[in-house]
């Protein structure tokens, strides 16, 4: 049974590709055939967060045009043994995306066993995106506690409930689930922030997850190495109960509340 | 010290934020996430047949709509001059 999973935001720049990095690595790591997808068209990214940009041959559109055959464009992590990934065009066609030609790589990575397609999205509401989420059984709508990110994510609720595929023949809607990134307790306590309550509210949307604002991220992007393969990091632990409970395990939320440090810790920790 | 009391009476940014955002998404929604496609002109046309009987100010007026359990619930609060309210809610909840 293979899942298509969407990463979306509306807003740029709130960790979209760094979550699919992450979940697609914890995921493989766990047992299970999985390729990310970067679904932008023009801007390639998820190959330079996880590190295999120097292995681009070929790319989604050369396999939709029949350029390339989908396993030799088809990019294993060298990491992680059930990573692939498939990387973004860097043509500026904004058309060279398409539901019939999407639909059939897609097609073809279920019938190659894939269990996970994960669909990195572009910012914005234009071909990217829409071809992104098009094809999706569940969605992971990425937001940071900030107001435009938030009220972008509504739309992009709004266009998940609307303009996919499931959507239009009226089948089971797409199981969305909320992200909460660049989350800082510490800022939320003093009233500076939205909290996760907040967002919730607003939005409407079970909750996945809360990452917090960390130095890991940047970290892990310069190296080409998603935080979740060093557990030792908040990230990397937080992505890590987010990869649980997306499989179905239970795990509690962490890193939601603002730990105290105390005058020992600060000085020392 | 006056500019104290000024800092601790300022609401905090965050629940300015939460409020906003709560504002601006119910209005958004209107006709597309969670409403039928003929809120917004059913929107205008009411407050047209209102403006017909009462002077209105479309400052005073405000137009919500919320579930109640399976229920789409269209609200219309409008402000008359007299200052009082009057709370206009369909017969029926809209089918959803």
């Amino acid at each position: 049974m293979s899942k298509v999973v969407v990463v979306t935001s509306g807003k740029g720049g709130v960790g979209k590709t760094t979550t699919t990095a992450n979940i697609a690595a914890g995921i493989a790591q766990r047992g299970h055939k999985t390729v990310a997808i970067d679904f932008d068209v023009g801007l390639r990214n998820l190959d330079l967060v996880l590190g295999c940009e120097r292995r681009v041959v070929y790319d989604f559109v050369n396999v939709i045009k029949g350029e390339a055959k989908l396993n030799v464009a088809l990019i294993r992590d060298k990491r992680v043994e059930n990573l692939h990934v498939l990387p973004a065009s860097q043509t500026r066609d904004k058309d060279a995306l398409e539901p019939e030609g999407v639909g059939k790589v897609i097609e073809e990575l279920k019938s190659m066993g894939f269990e996970y397609i994960i669909c990195d999205s572009p910012a914005g509401i234009e071909k990217g995106a829409q071809m992104a989420m098009y094809f999706a059984d569940e969605a992971i709508v990425v937001a940071n506690p900030e107001v435009s990110s938030v009220r972008d994510s509504d739309r992009m609720l709004g266009l998940l409930a609307a303009k996919t595929s499931r959507a239009e023949v009226g089948g089971t809607p797409i199981k969305s689930q909320l992200l909460l990134t660049r989350y800082s307790p510490a800022m939320v306590k003093k009233g500076e922030m939205l909290s996760v309550g907040d967002v919730l509210d607003i939005l409407g949307i079970p909750l996945l997850g809360v990452i917090p604002e960390s130095k890991a991220v940047l970290q892990s992007s310069n190296k080409g190495a998603p935080a979740i393969l060093d557990e030792s990091t908040d990230v990397a632990q937080a992505y890590l109960d987010v990869v649980y409970r997306f499989l179905g395990e239970d795990r509690e939320h962490r890193f939601v509340e603002d730990t105290k440090r105390g005058i020992f810790r600060r000085l020392f920790g | 010290m006056a500019f104290l009391d000024y800092f601790r009476r300022q609401p905090k940014s965050a629940s300015l934020a939460k409020d906003r955002l709560s504002v601006i998404v119910a209005r958004e929604r209107v006709g597309t996430r969670s409403g039928p496609n003929y809120l917004p002109q059913l929107q205008q046309e009411l407050l047209a047949v209102l403006a017909k009987y009462e002077r209105i100010d479309l400052q005073q007026v405000s137009v919500n709509l919320d579930r109640s359990g399976d229920c789409d619930v269209l609200e219309l609060n409008v402000y008359l001059p007299a200052a009082e309210s009057v709370r206009i809610s369909p017969a029926k909840p809209l089918d959803n």
